[in-house]
């Protein structure tokens, strides 16, 4: 436990290094980096609150994502350009739809997850996938917002009114949500609800043979991960000021399972790690050859084999 | 007086197989029924009806008088039909106290708390520990339940089972797989069980069963071929005939 806190710390020490390290080097670039990182660790965390802790391997993460993405960028469009959507004349207050972006994820959380846990093992992650499939054949479709080539923002959302303009304090943030998502998923892990699905995940007969309703554990579990993506979807939004239909996409959902396994998967920090790795290994790996995926997926496999704990499990492992 | 579990008619089919066939049986509150019967006679799938992990094709399940036959698995938990699994289900990278702690959390409200500490919670770790000694269990309390020998998981099944606080206890095997002396062990405290909470127990050991048991009912090819006291059982011709053959002299 304490080296868990040990390690927390010197991740959060890293983050923070960030900006004054890119600062001194000179490289904005390294400040996107960094965020992409932040916002893709967030989707992670909230992904294995399911897949690692719940036992529920989701393949349509991504579309609470992508879903949060389109919320902001939609609700900016209205605001600067008019017209409005449902009666509604859009927003680019973050306070305001940053939180409508969670609930419209968390919404269709909901409905997702109501059908899919009704089934279990492969079936929920082929039902996942096919859900999340279907609402990027949606936004594929939906031409006036722009249909495969996506929806750009003119700026980022205000927030409290304040405008959002350099990579630094958008940085920050990022950090900050992260830091407050990591906080509030440890803590629900280890609250009754974490236990019950914990539980869950080892025998889901025991779990209602001991009273517990585990379908209507699971369901909240599903909506509050949802939420969670769909924050960061509309992080990811204002970052590049754009959403697109590939923020739902199948490969997408994909990397983000890969991001949870290679950094340990009921780890809560392990995510967090694989997100950094995932996302430096492929920028990395892409600049030097466009065929990244050929050295890139099997490295994946082999850390798989090795690492079965994952990045964080071999860490911690070694500083013991 | 009113019978804790009444069961009527219960029958249920897998395919052609008739796993139980036309169940009449009446368990009395604050006896230990036992049901004894071969390999495969159907005494699993009679206890998947009760706690509702299976339904019946056709017949009743009647809990104190109410009908239960419909309910789900958590509420017939929840109205106090507790059970012990055939194979153990525990929860690994929990402890032993952790996972009682659970089954005093399953009575005690819904679990929809997100924040506090549950393993901070005296009000169920006290009762879980209460629990783990009533099994004799409490030394290993801090143990990861993985950790735990095959014996001291079947006690912390036992533990989990008497958390529930349950009124009629189902026990399918509980000795399965113990040595001798753990299981003379468990039998003692099965025995001092006895009279506090209905019991029934499913158990391939007839000298186990003849320890326990106020009454036996015998099941063959998924029917009851008879309920008596275990002296009666024991005389039956159809009984030895059908079952226990030269086990008992
Ligand atoms: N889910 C199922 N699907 C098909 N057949 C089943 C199923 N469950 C049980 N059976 C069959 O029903 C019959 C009764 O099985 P059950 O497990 O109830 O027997 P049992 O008396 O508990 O046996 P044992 O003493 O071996 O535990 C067996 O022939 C078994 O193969
Ligand atoms: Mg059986």
């Amino acid at each position: 436990m304490m080296r868990q806190r040990g390690l927390f710390v010197l991740l959060l020490l890293a983050f923070i290094a960030v900006p004054f390290i890119a600062g001194a080097l000179g490289n904005t670039y390294m400040i996107t980096m960094a965020t992409r990182v932040l916002i893709c660790a967030m989707v992670a965390v909230s992904l294995d609150l399911l897949v690692g802790w719940g036992g529920l391997v989701s393949f349509g993460h991504a579309a609470f994502f992508g879903l949060g993405g389109y919320v902001v960028a939609i609700a900016a469009t209205h605001a600067t350009q008019g017209g409005d959507i449902f009666g509604w004349g859009g927003t680019n207050e973050a306070l305001i739809a940053w939180p409508l972006a969670m609930l419209v994820s968390a919404g269709a959380a909901l409905v997702i997850g109501a059908l899919s846990l009704r089934t279990s093992g492969v079936y929920f992650i082929m039902i996942t996938l096919a859900f999340a499939q279907m609402l990027y054949f949606v936004f594929v479709a939906l031409k006036v917002y722009g249909g495969d080539d996506g929806l750009s923002m003119t700026s980022r959302n205000l927030l409290a009114g304040a405008r959002i303009t350099d990579a630094r304090s958008f940085y920050w943030i990022c950090l900050i949500l992260l830091a407050v998502v990591v906080a509030l998923v440890g803590r629900l892990l280890n609250a009754r609800f974490g236990l019950v699905l914990r539980g869950a995940k080892a025998s889901e007969r025991r779990m209602a043979a001991l009273g517990f309703p585990v379908y209507r554990y699971r369901l909240v579990a599903f909506v509050i991960a949802g939420a969670i993506a769909g924050l960061a979807g509309a992080l990811w939004a204002n970052l590049g000021r754009f959403a697109a239909p590939d923020m739902l996409s199948w490969l997408r959902s994909g990397e983000f399972l890969v991001m949870v396994i290679l950094g340990g998967s009921a780890s809560l920090l392990g995510p967090v790690l694989g997100a950094a790795v995932f996302l430096i290994l492929e920028t990395q790996l892409a600049a030097h050859t466009e065929h990244w995926q050929v050295i890139f997926g099997p490295l994946v496999v082999l850390a798989a084999l090795y690492m079965p704990m994952g990045l964080w499990g071999y860490v911690r492992g070694r500083s013991s | 007086m009113i019978a804790a579990l009444e069961l009527k008619g219960l029958s249920k089919s897998f395919g052609a197989l008739r796993a139980n066939d036309d169940i009449d049986l009446s368990i009395r509150e604050h006896e230990c029924h036992a049901i004894i019967g071969p390999n495969g006679a159907g005494k699993s799938t009679l206890i998947g009806l009760l706690t509702g992990e299976i339904l019946p094709d056709r017949g009743q399940v009647l809990l104190f008088g109410e009908d239960i036959t419909h309910w789900s698995v958590p509420r017939r938990a929840l109205a106090g039909l507790g059970r012990s699994f055939q194979i153990t289900q525990i929860v690994p990278g929990f402890s032993a106290l952790d996972n009682v702690a659970l089954a005093v959390q399953g009575r005690s409200g819904h679990s929809f708390q997100f924040v506090a500490d549950a393993r901070a919670d005296m009000r169920l770790r006290a009762p879980a520990i209460e629990a783990l000694e009533q099994v004799g269990l409490s030394a290993r309390a801090d143990v990861m339940s993985e950790i735990l020998s095959h014996g001291e998981r079947r006690q912390l099944e036992l533990a989990m089972a008497l958390a529930l606080k349950p009124r009629v206890l189902l026990l399918d095997e509980p000795m399965a797989g113990m040595g001798p002396q753990e299981s003379a062990l468990m039998v003692q405290r099965l025995i001092a069980l006895k009279g506090q909470v209905t019991i029934v127990l499913i158990e391939h050991d007839m000298d186990v069963v003849f320890a326990l048991a106020d009454r036996v009912s015998v099941l063959v090819a998924g029917q009851v071929l008879t309920s008596g006291t275990p002296d009666e059982v024991r005389a039956d011709r159809r009984v030895r005939a059908a079952y226990l053959g030269g086990e008992v002299a």
